[in-house]
């Protein structure tokens, strides 16, 4: 790739972050002087303007690259592809995120102040070009996202979420950490070119591979991939469900596409080799924890935490590819998983019984016979999220498969046995609950009507996993231009 | 597109389009119910009338696809349809059966209007499958079709609907799973998924060792076997076919019927359009292990058939055992074989669907599929004994009704490639006679002493007529067979030419339509 512009600063390339950056701020100081829920509404409805707008100008970004100061930060295509999800993705959560917080008196400016700074802790991982800054976004992010699992200061489980979030996620920054440090010792540099360079020219020797395996660890606990996959069911389970369905889309998108950053950039695919069976091993894990684990649960969240640990393998089994594919197998796989996510958890934070939230999966039983508009939507994201066609979350496994195996000497066909066990194992679940909602008895019904922006995320959500057969929707072309900076 | 393929993309989505009108009309009251049945007859019928036209227009004696539409789709796959003579009959019973089905669903009270719509969106999954000439298009419909099934059984099915409705989407998932990473090779080693192509590309044969395995035909077997994993259990053969009778003991009628006449041939299909000529070689050196396979299921399961207490399950057990028949012909690769297998496909469509049928019409007056709760019906039913009776016959193989055609031919097919299992596969014959003509005694002959029967009724004018073209079809292809081989037989002798070229037989050894048939079986090349 070649530089268009490295002036040592070059902002104009992290326009979208300045954006979330300098609004951020303001707007913490407007909710400060407005300390009431009319005031903390106001910002809300503003840090989502201010999420769509700083999307929106990562949309127009083009695909050219571009580094910002000093070569630490870079833009380019793939990094815009997932800033324009997590930016849109997180907007989503937020406004999905006011009616519950508004019943929990939750709704204080706060919230969605930390959630725009974990947005722009996100920006900045994906466009990490540099270790130290990959450090910096890395914590941003996961300093907000503490916080915000431990929101409902006076439950005890979502206390003890935060808390084990915390330690978790500060153990695994310190391996990153301690990583990155042998990394440097090999590399002389944090720099990711610098990395690669030296990887190219094969001196890779064993503190490089330590290095390695402790940078894979660490980013491995931030997508939950297995065995580093512990704090997720209970933080899904603990944290106040806007934080959940905010946790399950867009850091997932950030974290796996820093992944992809550190790997292709930094060690590039001259060291595929020496990478290539720690992810597949990891994926391999995930997705068989994410799909047996998952059949016992009776809790939504917990069995979405499963599920997302399961997904993330799906998409490891394309990242392990190495290849061009690869990498837009992940931008596609992680595009559809997140409009799944949103869809479902749209309709989670709707359940309620005479004003209690409800999280039972036996709550759904009979769904059809009581709402059948949100069934039939639910339907078609469960069908999608066990990967069958022609829904979108076939497709998405479609292209990380076909990554796979296109990789020589069909390394990685075992991989795709397993994958396809762990596919059918988590189609059962996902067919349970399926056959809850269709098949089985009404129970009570939830406290109606839901809100129309429930009921427009949750549609919007399940047409586009049906209609994603014709053509991909323009999804599949914009992570092809993202990704041929891997050519 | 041409105005040709325009025709074929109609009858493969109008029933889709037809199953969605009828979704988001919905359907509470009972004039809206009525509204919704008579519509989804409208769109069946329809959508059988675009497919005779095809029909019409179909040039039998070229062996090439028809019909053809080919356009850019996501992904760097193709949108590609079209018919050729195999898949054509397998449409033409897809949009046949359809109506039938419908006309069979009319007394359903529950959900009427989604009940009746998941049946469009099958059937164009149904017709999708058979035209489709991309790999992933194919993979597409014919695994999209596990969803309305599953709801089909789960919501409208009997007692252990959960549990059957589960088997059935898992057995086939895990099957063609398998396929589809096959698919993804395939595609990865061609550089192309369309189908045509395909069909004449040479995959890699050379025998290599597998944790101290031999594998004879190296990559071919591979993929043979993924292939073989997803339509066997489809099929259903031997031993991956005990989702089946489950399946159908719990689905409604018509969704047996669906099952039976149609779903089951998907796999058929399959093992004629992907595993005989993609290939070749691993077919060659596997058609024992098939037919060890099918025969396995045609008298085990024949046997099994025996001992049923429940109509359905022993109607399921023996389209197991028709459908060994069927891969049993389709591997002896030789045309009376390949056509005898096709042929029994169909016809299996006609008797299948026609027995699920009889029983649906006793079923709905008694409620119950006991053999035991029945007896005596002919003094009650006359027509009904009548129409069953053509039917059990048909199932028998009795000639001068189409099932005795198919029988005949694979079995004449498998004569030639091995005697001794056209030989076992003759017992099951006697088998099937035993098991059917029994059940058919239990059922209508002696004497009523099952009091609730003094007052059952025959059939009424609705169920007569859906069963008159099924009568129409198995009497008719019963003696003119000719008419259907000659549709399908020029594509089949193609093909099983870049067969033989493929194992390297040499033709003189292969019988000819027509031709004098040699006493001995040809010698294998392996």
């Amino acid at each position: 790739m070649t530089p268009v512009n490295q002036g040592p600063l070059n902002l104009l390339a992290a326009a979208p972050e300045m954006i979330l950056a300098i609004g951020a701020l303001a707007l913490l100081m407007l909710g400060v002087f407005r300390q009431n829920q009319a005031g903390a509404t106001l910002v809300l409805w503003l840090t989502i303007a201010l999420l769509v707008l700083a999307g929106f100008v990562a949309f127009i970004g083009g695909t050219d690259v571009q580094y910002a100061f000093g070569g630490v930060f870079v833009s380019d295509g793939v990094s815009r592809f997932a800033k324009v999800f997590i930016f849109f993705g997180t907007a989503v959560t937020l406004i999905l995120s006011r009616t519950y917080l508004m019943r929990a008196n939750l709704l204080i400016f706060e919230f969605p102040v930390l959630v725009a700074l974990a947005a722009l802790g996100m920006a900045m991982m994906v466009s990490a070009a540099d270790l130290i800054s990959l450090y910096m976004g890395l914590e941003l992010q996961s300093l907000a996202l503490y916080v915000l699992a431990s929101f409902r200061r006076d439950s005890v489980k979502s206390t003890e979420a935060g808390l084990k979030y915390f330690v978790l996620g500060a153990l695994s920054s310190g391996l990153l950490l301690f990583g990155s440090s042998f990394v440097y010792g090999a590399a002389v540099s944090t720099e990711f070119t610098r990395i690669a360079e030296v990887v190219a020219q094969g001196e890779i020797n064993v503190g490089m591979v330590i290095g390695l395996a402790f940078v894979l660890a660490g980013l491995a606990f931030k997508i939950s991939a297995a065995p580093f996959h512990m704090w997720t069911p209970d933080v899904y389970e603990g944290a106040p469900t806007p934080v959940t369905a905010f946790f399950a889309t867009a850091p997932k998108m950030a974290a796996a596409v820093l992944m992809v950053r550190v790997l292709y950039d930094g060690f590039g695919v001259g060291a595929v080799d020496d990478w290539q069976l720690i992810v597949a091993f990891l994926a391999a894990a995930s997705m068989l924890v994410g799909s047996i684990a998952a059949i016992g649960q009776t809790d939504i969240k917990r069995l979405m935490a499963y599920s997302s640990i399961g997904h993330m393998g799906f998409a490891l089994v394309g990242m392990a590819a190495g290849t061009e594919a690869g990498a837009e197998s992940v931008l596609v796989y992680l595009a559809v998983y997140m409009v799944m996510n949103l869809g479902v958890f749209a309709y989670i934070l709707t359940m309620r019984r005479n004003g209690v939230a409800m999280t039972k999966i036996s709550d759904l039983s009979g769904l059809w016979q009581r709402d059948s508009f949100s069934a039939l939507c639910l339907t078609a994201l469960m069908f999608s999220l066990a990967g069958i066609p022609p829904l979108a979350g076939f497709w998405a496994k479609f292209y990380t498969f076909g990554a796979a195996i296109a990789v020589e000497e069909g390394k990685l066909v075992w991989l795709l046995v397993i994958a396809t066990i762990a596919a059918v194992i988590s189609a059962f679940y996902y067919l349970r609950l399926v056959k809850i909602m269709l098949f089985d008895d009404p129970v009570e019904e939830f406290d109606g009507p839901m809100g129309s922006e429930f009921r427009v995320v949750l549609g919007i959500s399940a047409a586009i996993m049906l209609l994603f057969v014709i053509g991909g929707l323009g999804v599949t072309e914009m992570a092809a231009d993202a990704a041929s900076i891997y050519r | 597109m041409t105005s040709e393929g325009f025709l074929l993309n109609l009858v493969l989505w109008l029933p889709l389009f037809g199953g969605l009108i009828l979704l988001w009309m919905g359907g509470g009251r009972e004039a809206e119910r009525q509204a919704a049945r008579k519509w989804s007859l409208a769109i069946t019928v329809v959508t059988f009338l675009l497919s005779l036209i095809v029909f019409m227009g179909f040039e039998p004696t070229d062996s090439g696809f028809q019909f053809v539409t080919d356009v850019e789709w996501l992904a760097g796959l193709k949108y590609k349809l079209g018919v050729d003579g195999i898949s054509i009959l397998f449409v033409l019973l897809t949009t046949g059966i359809m109506p039938l089905v419908i006309l069979a669903s009319w007394d359903v009270d529950k959900r009427v209007a989604q009940y009746l719509a998941a049946f469009l969106i099958l059937e164009t999954l149904m017709i999708g499958v058979f035209v489709a000439l991309d790999l992933f298009l194919f993979y597409l419909f014919f695994e999209a079709g596990l969803i309305p099934m599953f709801i089909i059984i789960g919501v409208w099915g009997g007692g252990r609907r959960v549990y059957a409705s589960f088997k059935f989407f898992l057995y086939t998932l895990l099957g063609s799973i398998l396929m589809l990473i096959a698919m993804l090779w395939m595609a990865n080693f061609a550089q192309s998924t369309d189908i045509e192509f395909l069909l004449t590309h040479e995959f890699p044969s050379e025998p290599f060792e597998i944790l101290g395995f031999e594998i004879g035909a190296g990559t071919q077997t591979l993929l043979w076997f993924a292939f073989f994993a997803s339509f066997a259990v489809k099929m259903p053969m031997w031993p991956v076919h005990t989702w089946l009778p489950d399946a159908h003991v719990e689905a409604p009628t018509a969704g047996s019927v669906v099952l039976a006449a149609i779903l089951l041939k998907l796999g058929g299909y399959g093992f004629i359009r992907f595993n005989l000529p993609m290939f070749p070689i691993a077919s060659d050196q596997l058609a024992n292990f098939v037919f060890a396979l099918s025969v396995i299921a045609i008298v085990y399961t024949s046997l099994v058939a025996l001992v049923q207490t429940d109509i359905k399950k022993l109607i399921a057990y023996s389209s197991v055992a028709h459908m060994g028949f069927v891969t049993m012909g389709i591997f002896a690769a030789n045309q009376q074989g390949v056509d005898g297998a096709i042929f029994q496909m169909i016809s299996h469509g006609f008797i299948s669907g026609a027995l699920f049928l009889s029983v649906g019409v006793i079923y709905d007056r008694m409620h119950t599929r006991e053999i035991a709760a029945y007896g005596g019906l002919v003094t009650r039913m006359p027509v009904y004994a009548t129409i069953f009776l053509l039917f059990t016959m048909a199932n028998v193989g009795l000639p001068g009704t189409s099932g005795f055609v198919g029988e005949f031919l694979t079995m004449m097919g498998a004569f030639k490639a091995n005697t001794f299992v056209a030989f076992v596969a003759a017992t099951g014959v006697i088998l099937s006679a035993g098991y059917a003509l029994w059940l058919y005694r239990r059922v209508v002959f002696g004497v009523i002493t099952n009091p609730a029967l003094e007052t059952i009724e025959d059939m009424n004018t609705r169920e007569i007529a859906i069963m008159v073209p099924l009568i129409v079809a198995t009497l008719y292809f019963g003696i003119n067979a000719s008419a259907m081989i000659d549709v399908f037989s020029p594509t089949v002798s193609d093909m099983l030419e870049g067969y033989r070229a493929a194992v390297g037989q040499p033709d003189s050894l292969i019988i000819q339509p027509g031709g004098e048939a040699p006493i001995a079986a040809p010698a294998k090349a392996h």
